[in-house]
């Protein structure tokens, strides 16, 4: 600490701060068009037209109903995680669970829909959605239970617990599996999210389905959780300057192990999309990285609902947009293109942040 | 006049809006001890990272014997025979003296191992000759905060450091160890070194100090040999403007205890007894202030006062009553208010704005919202109200408390402790590192809640603030109470030597 | 006979995983989380693959595999130390950029999605005649398994009784003295993290010749157990590839007890809930390096 904190009431005027600010706030923008640029030199290494690429990538996820409806369906698991990770964030925990918590919802969507086929819709399907929610609280409070109690880094545990996750689906599904399957037997209808076609017949034959309602609720829940409730202003506290929070008389380890569970079940409702919404079955791997994907998206949103969404949108527009242009570039350089973009939201960030402080 | 040992000609370093060198110039002679004084944030300490290459000017050369040198990293300081030892000390804490003291410069052994046997040799040889004992095997971890910095005078000397700079050195140590300390630079001096002497005490300049460089606000205000400067004088050139005491208070009896320790045991991270049955009362419309060395148990005391560190043994009482859970929280809500001693780690969310800043521990008031909501019109609407009363600058409730000076980060934390109705208000720190307007406001504001009733705890390393603020005083030692006096038995000489707790039968 | 056979074959299932926990002693005490280890791993079986496909020599695999290492965690390097960009999720980034990569040039190269071509794997040493001793004969005679032996008694030395280690535990526990005694940071966070690389290379050189091929995911979320048994051997060498060793006998003992009708997943977890424990202070107090995941910026102390 040095003379730059206290002394000098000098301050420059109002308006450098917020031009850092903006700077700031371009980060994600900067990462995405490099990122794009990486891209199309890959593309161009294997003897394709980036530009044409690029082009059939966008017209097939955003210009047609289908393409659309199947963007909505890729983004809404990302909604479900960026917001988890983004709320673990704000709280100033880094869930890297989010896989394993959503996966475990799934898993007891699942089972529970099993269970409750027989059951009215009415009262099935939200028993199928919060069993799928309580699934991911328990597995969110683990390690935030471990990180009050004893301290120890909620980063490890959680990426241990997405290891146990994996091998506790498959302990506790297999007696459930279908012969020589890895997946469930089909849900009844009484526990089916209805399909977005149903209401927006253009969007005839995605799978995209009423999870994705659920998401934008839960989005807006977790904006008004954040920014307008007693507890969220506690978990920001907790997340910007623990001690401080602990001075205000909030119980630092309570709160991050509550945010962990708010964010666990947060994960875990994104198995629904696929388990209740898609699939009618839980198969054992249907997270497939959605958790992690998470991190990015909530990078790329700068952990706020909003930018969370439009980030979800992005990444599911590239994912569906990626199994469109396999004939002429394989898809796993939408995979390459997401780990670049976390590369370099991260860095970004830095090197803006560095600028943005010298102007100020 | 020789050669100067070092020159530094105009050197100049922004932080962001803040000029923290402007134009500074200074030489030392060879051979002497040269003190730099100033209040905090004077910009003594950016001045000597300068010398010392951890920082670059913004403008500004520096010579090294006469010859123009350039620093650009502590390494070329060291090549230059610059040694600093720092504030907070930079020690590698699990590993050894001897690992500590060569590191960076290490005897070798074939492949580049590391030899141990004859790094311990060096450091008794070095320790041996300056007189400066430590034992070379042990962690330094485990050493105390005295031996620690002996052992970072030991880094200085090991690497042929000729211009010793040392940062505020006495702050944390007991006053033997201040005696021990000063009977090792005089006698580095003896042998030819120069030193520089970073401090804010200016008994310690008078003793030890031949020349002195007063700096305020980035500048460097004046100067000259210790025998021509009064201690007044400098004190005038620190602060700008004759130093006196206007501040007035109501003549009050004192009414019924607010804030109570009874036989109170605290423990610190380590387990160890920091507080060690510690009994006293603040009562209602008085101030009671706590002196004391850093480390003598001050923090674990007022963290157990606060809440946010349990009790081994004994209670607290807030207004006669303990409060009925524990956490701060409890203790906020039986009619506390805390002011922490660090603004930015504790008393503030940097990166949250004044509003919300100024609800932190009220957040749960039924005022602010509905049910589980905080509606934000009525943050706003409450922080332009203490933003005026209080004379926060911006008085944007929207502004980020990092955006605020350091003078106008306290008097938002005052802000909001001080609006929260509390019976008993405990101010510790209140006015550490902040300008001289804030230093007066924030007087004025405590004194003022005595005189309305408040029991005020104060604790703060700037004897003059308990002396001028405090009804009785208490002097903690070793986690205990040594002494207790009033300001109008004591003065700053006889509470500095009760704070060695050796003299509590002697003095008064 | 049977123990003999059961600890050769846990000795070889845990030399890729010792190696990477060993690597990630060097980044974690210059105080770099590499959470990049699995891609790093997944780069350098792939390199060993397509090096050993096209030339047939497997020590030319090798090289090549180390040199991936190296590279992919000169990319993490000079996010988190060059940029001082947050350390796990850079590792996160690099594992999902490895993930996709090596797909893609699989793809291009072997036009698969999954596996490539049968390539020639190490041969045998015969050290000392090793190779010829009873049930444990064939690994001891395998190059990798000696070698990471080795390496790891190396690491033991130079982390805690060389210059260097000296140094680069000093830039783990203390960025800010390292630098005020003349030290770059920068310079010995970067060797650290190089030098994970490196192992981690060789860890995925071994799986892909003791596989004779590259598929597709083949670490399995290895270089995330050797992170593991890095914390639960406390941060020293000899500790993590001890660790590695118990982690690699559940393993060893799990396939064993395949088809037995003991189900598979309590070994499985054995070695995440062993390590969540250690964490939590149940097997003795595991304290991490002071600075790790703390980028270190001067402008900023």
């Amino acid at each position: 600490m040095s003379a730059s904190s206290a002394a000098a009431p000098a301050r420059a005027g109002g308006r450098a701060p917020s031009r850092a600010a903006l700077l700031r706030s371009l980060s994600p923008l900067v990462a995405l068009a490099i990122s794009l640029a990486i891209g199309a030199l890959f593309i161009l290494a294997i003897g394709e037209n980036p530009l044409e690429v690029y082009a059939l990538m966008l017209r097939e996820s955003l210009g047609t109903g289908y393409g659309i409806g199947q963007t909505l369906f890729k983004a809404t698991p990302l909604v479900f995680t960026g917001l988890a990770v983004a709320l673990g964030f704000r709280a100033g925990l880094f869930n890297i669970g989010a896989e394993g918590q959503l996966y475990l919802g799934g898993l007891a969507a699942g089972l529970a829909g099993l269970t409750l086929t027989a059951w009215p819709a009415p009262l099935a399907l939200p028993l199928a959605i919060a069993a799928a929610a309580a699934a991911g609280a328990l597995w969110g409070a683990i390690p935030g239970v471990l990180k009050a109690r004893f301290g120890s880094h909620e980063v490890i545990n959680t990426i241990m617990l997405n290891f146990v996750a994996f091998a506790l689906a498959s302990y506790l599904g297999r007696p459930h599996f279908e012969p020589a399957t890895v997946r469930t037997a089909e849900l009844g209808g009484a526990v089916r999210l209805a399909r977005l076609e149903a209401l927006l017949p253009s969007l005839h034959g995605s799978p995209a389905n009423l999870s994705l309602a659920l998401a934008l609720a839960v989005a807006v829940g977790a904006g008004v959780l954040l920014f307008r409730t007693r507890l969220g202003f506690e978990l920001r506290a907790v997340g910007l300057n623990a001690s401080a929070a602990a001075c205000g008389g909030v119980a630092v380890g309570r709160s991050q192990a509550l945010a962990l569970a708010i964010s666990g079940a947060i994960a875990g409702l994104g198995g629904v999309n696929y388990v209740l919404g898609y699939k009618h079955y839980f198969e054992l791997g249907f997270s497939a990285g959605a958790g992690f994907l998470g991190i990015a998206v909530a990078l790329i949103g700068r952990n706020h609902p909003l930018g969370v969404v439009a980030a979800a949108l992005f990444f599911g527009a590239l994912s569906y947009g990626g199994l469109v242009i396999n004939q002429r570039v394989p898809k796993e350089l939408v995979e390459v293109l997401q780990g670049i973009v976390i590369l370099l939201a991260i860095s970004a960030q830095q090197v803006l942040e560095r600028i943005a402080r010298r102007m100020a | 006049m020789p050669v100067p040992a070092v020159a530094l000609r105009g050197i100049t370093r922004r932080f962001g809006p803040v000029l923290a060198n402007d134009d500074v110039s200074l030489e030392l002679a060879p051979g002497e001890i040269h003190a730099l004084v100033g209040e905090n944030g004077a910009g003594k300490t950016t001045l000597m990272r300068v010398l010392y290459g951890m920082i670059q000017p913004d403008a500004g050369t520096i010579e090294v014997d006469g010859r123009p040198a350039r620093i650009q990293h502590p390494a070329d300081a060291m090549r230059l025979g610059l040694g600093m030892v720092h504030q907070h000390f930079m020690l590698v804490d699990p590993l050894t003296v001897a690992e500590n003291v060569t590191l960076g410069y290490e005897p070798r052994r074939p492949l580049g191992g590391f030899d141990r046997a004859r790094a311990e040799l060096e450091v008794n040889a070095i320790a041996n000759s300056y007189h400066l004992p430590v034992e070379p095997r042990a962690r330094v971890d485990t050493l105390p905060v005295g031996a620690q910095q002996r052992v970072e005078i030991l880094k200085a000397l090991r690497r042929g450091a000729r211009v010793l700079i040392l940062d505020e050195p006495t702050a944390v140590l007991t006053p033997q160890e201040v005696d021990e300390l000063f009977g090792v630079l005089r006698a580095l001096r003896d042998q030819g070194a120069t030193i520089v002497l970073i401090t804010h005490k200016l008994a310690e300049v008078k003793a030890l100090a031949h020349r002195v460089t007063v700096m305020r606000a980035g500048r460097v205000v004046g100067g000259g040999t210790v025998e021509s400067l009064s201690v007044e004088r400098i004190a005038e050139l620190m602060v700008g403007h004759p130093v006196a005491s206007t501040l007035t208070r109501g003549d009050r009896a004192p009414g019924e205890p607010a804030l109570e320790a009874r036989d109170l045991w605290v423990r610190d991270e380590r387990g160890l007894d920091a507080v060690r049955g510690v009994s006293f009362a603040v009562r209602a419309g008085e101030i009671v202030g706590v002196a004391g060395v850093e480390g003598n148990g001050q923090r674990e005391l007022v963290e157990c006062l606060a809440g946010l560190r349990p009790a081994a043994r004994g209670e607290v009482r807030i207004g006669g009553r303990r409060p009925p859970r524990s956490g701060a929280r409890a203790h906020l809500e039986a009619g506390l208010a805390h002011i922490p001693s660090d603004r930015l780690k504790q008393g503030l969310v940097p990166e949250m704005t004044l509003a919300e800043n100024l609800v932190l521990g009220l957040h749960h008031e039924r005022a602010l919202g509905p049910g589980p909501f905080l509606a934000p019109g009525r943050l706003e609407a409450r922080a332009r109200r203490l933003l005026a009363e209080f004379d926060v600058r911006p008085a944007e409730p929207g502004a980020r408390a990092s955006q605020l000076s350091g003078g106008n980060q306290q008097k938002l934390i005052a802000a909001r402790e001080l609006s929260r109705g509390a019976r008993a208000v405990i101010a510790a720190h209140p006015t550490r590192g902040v300008d001289l307007g804030a230093v007066a406001f924030l007087h004025a504001r405590l004194l003022a809640e005595r005189d309305a009733g408040r029991a005020v705890l104060l604790l703060s390393s700037e004897l003059s603030e308990i002396l001028a603020l405090s009804d009785r005083i208490l002097v903690l030692f070793e986690g205990r109470i040594a002494h207790q006096t009033t300001p109008r038995e004591t003065d700053e000489r006889a509470l500095g030597l009760s704070m060695t707790g050796r003299s509590a039968a002697g003095a008064a | 006979m049977e123990l003999l056979l059961f600890l050769a074959a846990s000795l070889r299932i845990s030399v890729p995983y010792a190696l990477s926990a060993v690597g990630a002693a060097f980044s974690e005490r210059g105080g770099v989380v590499n959470i990049a280890l699995e891609g790093i791993m997944l780069h350098g079986a792939l390199a060993y693959t397509l090096v050993a496909f096209w030339t047939g020599d497997p020590w030319l695999g090798l090289g090549a595999a180390v040199l991936a290492g190296v590279l992919t965690s000169g990319l993490h390097a000079l996010v988190t130390v060059g940029i001082k960009a947050d350390q796990i999720t850079s590792g996160l980034g690099i594992n999902l950029l490895a993930a996709g990569l090596t797909r893609f040039v699989l793809i291009q190269v072997f036009h698969s999605s999954s596996n490539s071509p049968r390539v020639v794997g190490l041969p045998e040493w015969s050290l000392f005649g090793l190779a010829r001793l009873p049930a444990i004969g064939p690994t001891l005679g395998a190059p990798l398994v000696l070698i990471a032996i080795a390496l790891t008694l190396a690491a033991q030395w130079v982390v805690f009784r060389s210059v260097f280690g000296l140094r680069l535990r000093s830039t783990g526990e203390r960025p800010e003295a390292a630098a005020s005694l003349g030290l770059s940071v920068p310079l010995y966070r970067t060797l650290g993290v190089l030098l994970s690389g490196a192992l981690a290379g060789l860890a995925g050189a071994w799986l892909a010749s003791e596989q004779h091929s590259f598929t597709d995911g083949m670490t399995g979320g290895r270089g995330y157990i050797a992170i593991a048994a890095m914390i639960v051997g406390k941060w020293s060498p000899l500790g993590a590839a001890a660790a590695c060793l118990l982690f690699g006998a559940a393993e060893a003992l799990q396939i064993g007890l395949q088809g037995s009708g003991f189900p598979s997943e309590p070994l499985q977890t054995l070695p995440y809930l062993v390590t969540m424990l250690a964490l939590a202070g149940f097997i003795g107090r595991a304290v991490p390096p002071r600075a790790v995941g703390v980028p270190y910026d001067p402008e900023r102390s």
